[in-house]
């Protein structure tokens, strides 16, 4: 087990390598440059921003910088948010005076005064969150929806449960989005139509400091519009995975040895079932993250989502390099951690 | 103790035999389930509705979807009202529009069933580039196996880190912005002419086609897997066909199956996804209407005129509600075992 995690981690790094290789081709093989302008700047300051930033150099000295910028630590005297060079999104003290900086993804070229660590630092929380939130919501609403069709085949719950996952799967979040707008913000005046109830700093670098009312009335119309067709997914898989479930011969077995059918159900067959849920709880928080940047564009929530559009429209090449591994990131960890999360839910399954 | 009911079940099974014996092939087979599923038909004559109303769409709507009366912006029909009350009071009428028109004075309607065309055809040509690729890649990654097979479906496992809707756009920016201005006679410049008059949707297939291929891969693979080491392989193996000849004659059409459902489970997601593009303005070039962009323009006054959004919007649901019903139905009568599982 612990050489699959490790070999498994290695892939994972030659995998976010791989992908931010190809990013960084890719944007530079768009044409134009981050400080191109409708009014041509002069020549000599575009080669000064050049010289400043780095973009003077060749394009493999280039990537070295980010790699060597981005994976190597280093100790530094001046104090975190200083300096817009010598940032990093780790800073630890490790005496008076002197920082271990880590992970260092460059500055933004569009908004001069702030680096991609500072937008990571303030901005990923929130999309973070509402990734989290919504999930609790596909969990919530489509677990019991599945879990009450399979147990009630071809019943009029069945048929319920499985209508509200096709309504589910068929809604997106682009037509849901503006649809509660229109319900509860406009009409109704129930919730805010825009913003978000948290402000950086954040518990422990992501949490909301607090889970008020102003917090909760600001997640709940992103989060239902982007869970709810993840929980048409999650309602689909756990009926057809119980029903597989309940007809294997250790159910019967079960059953037959008198247990009452509430043991039977809870500890033998929903414990079995939610394997394939778990499988898929990775991708799917994946999918999430990266569709929060639509729902935050409906929303008007001030997450990471509208950097990742803008940052190609303006050539900001730290800021479409760091936004795109940090995706990647979250999409190979989740992949990572549903893996070990299976083999330990699954005794048989072994990875060698 | 044999009862009468009993002779009555065991009698009535040669007559299901004998019924089966009419000679049906598979696909007669699965198309009555299909047909036998309500859902499915459904599905299908919303689809057929909707393949009319994109092909015939100069026919149906009242006027063409880039006329702008500049002075009937934001017009709302009188029936909106009773529908809409709290549009009263500052709204614009004018019954000319049946479903208003939108900040520029074009007609909803007409842009609506417009629309259509640019959905429908992500619908189809969607599933056709990823089967194209995917199918080819996984089924010679599975049929030749070994390292060729490794080092082909790594290839595949790193491109499944990217996240997709965000390479998409990435390469969405590439192209509209490469070959916005390319050499005459260059093959990029044939690519961007074609484009501008597709109204921006090639690039959309191609950018659809770059990252929906690799689930079709895994899947061609899976399956070529499964029955390459079959007998009636072997036998065409000893009797001298070529490689060609065995993948194309002997092994496609033999997991045909799983894969047309899996596209047509698929349909759902590009119709989603050229909505997106469509929503964050990378999507086809205005004035071509596209729901996502019709949704995306209807949410900025969505406070004030709810129609502009909320019309193109449930035409974008109704759409994905007839994808899912009939992909659904398709996977019950293709493969009854797979019923319920995705």
């Amino acid at each position: 087990m612990t050489r699959f995690v490790i070999r498994r981690t290695m892939w994972m790094f030659l995998v976010l390598l791989v992908v931010s290789g190809v990013t960084f081709v890719l944007e530079h093989s768009v044409p134009g440059g981050p400080f191109d302008q409708e009014k041509a700047l002069p020549q000599e300051i575009i080669d000064n921003l050049n010289e400043r930033y780095h973009l003077d150099e060749s394009l493999p000295q280039q990537y070295l910088r980010f790699l060597n910028d981005v994976l190597v630590p280093h100790v530094s005297t001046v104090p975190p948010g200083n300096s817009l060079q010598d940032s990093a999104v780790f800073n630890f003290e490790i005496s008076d005076g002197r920082w271990l900086k880590w992970m260092n993804f460059g500055p933004s070229y569009a908004s001069r005064s702030r680096t991609v660590n500072d937008i990571i630092r303030d901005q990923l929380p929130i999309s973070a969150q509402l990734g989290v939130f919504a999930l609790l919501v596909a969990l919530v609403v489509g677990m019991p929806l599945g879990i009450m069709a399979g147990l009630r085949q071809n019943t009029v719950w069945d048929y319920m449960g499985m209508g509200v996952a096709v309504f589910g799967v068929s809604v997106p979040v682009i037509v849901l989005g503006p649809v509660l707008v229109w319900i509860f913000g406009v009409s109704l005046k129930w919730l805010p139509t825009n913003g978000w109830g948290a402000q950086p700093p954040y518990l422990l670098g992501f949490l909301p400091r607090e889970l008020d009312a102003n917090f909760i009335k600001h997640a709940i119309m992103p989060s239902v519009a982007l869970g709810l067709g993840s929980s048409a997914i999650i309602a689909r898989l756990t009926r057809a995975s119980l029903l597989q479930v309940v007809r294997e011969d250790y159910i019967r077995t079960a059953r037959a040895k008198g247990l009452v059918e509430r043991v039977v159900i809870l500890r033998h067959a929903m414990k079995n079932s939610l394997i394939p849920v778990v499988t898929i709880l990775g991708p799917l928080f994946a999918a999430l993250v990266t569709g929060t940047f639509v729902t935050e564009l409906i929303f008007g929530i001030p997450g990471m989502g509208k950097y990742f559009v803008t940052s190609i429209t303006n050539r900001d090449y730290p800021v479409i390099m760091g936004t795109i591994l940090l995706y990647a990131m979250f999409l190979v960890v989740a992949n990572l951690v549903v893996d070990v999360v299976y083999a330990w839910l699954d005794p048989r399954i072994r990875y060698s | 103790m044999a009862t009468e009911a009993d002779f009555l079940e065991a009698g009535s099974e040669p007559r299901l035999e004998q019924e089966a014996r009419k000679g049906q092939s598979p696909w007669v087979d699965s198309y009555r389930r299909l047909v036998s599923n309500r859902a499915a038909v459904i599905g299908g004559v919303l689809v057929i509705i909707l393949v009319l109303m994109a092909v015939f769409a100069p026919l149906i709507a009242p006027r063409t979807f880039s006329e702008q009366v500049l002075v009937d912006n934001n017009k709302v029909p009188g029936w909106i009202l009773s529908v809409f009350p709290s549009m009263k009071g500052y709204a614009p009428i004018s019954n000319d529009y049946l479903l208003g028109a939108d900040y520029v004075g074009r007609d909803l309607l007409s842009r609506i069933i417009y629309g259509a065309r640019v959905s429908l055809a992500v619908a189809f040509v969607g599933p056709l580039i990823s089967m194209l690729v995917g199918v080819t890649y996984g089924s010679i990654s599975g049929y030749f196996g070994g390292r060729l097979d490794n080092l082909m479906m790594r290839i595949v496992d790193v491109m499944y880190a990217f996240p997709s809707l965000l390479f998409i756009i990435l390469l969405m920016a590439f192209f509209r912005s490469t070959l916005a201005k390319p050499e005459p006679g260059s093959f990029s410049y044939v690519l961007s002419s074609l484009d501008t008059k597709m109204g921006g949707m090639l690039f959309i297939f191609i950018g659809i086609g770059a990252t929906a291929w690799q689930t079709m891969a895994r899947l061609t693979r899976g399956q070529v897997l499964s029955v390459r080491e079959k007998e009636y392989v072997e036998a065409a193996h000893a009797i001298g066909a070529g490689n060609l000849r065995i993948m194309t004659k002997h092994i496609l059409p033999n997991i045909v199956g799983p894969l047309v459902v899996a596209e047509t489970l698929a349909i759902p997601t590009y119709i989603l996804t050229e909505a997106f593009l469509s929503f964050i303005g990378l999507g086809v070039n205005p004035p071509t209407p596209s729901w996502g962009a019709m949704i995306s323009d209807g949410s900025q006054v969505v406070r004030s005129y709810p129609n502009q959004a909320l019309f193109p919007a449930v035409a974008l649901a109704i759409t994905m509600f007839a994808f899912n019903f009939l992909g659904d139905g398709l996977r019950d009568a293709l493969d009854p075992r797979l019923r319920g599982t995705h």
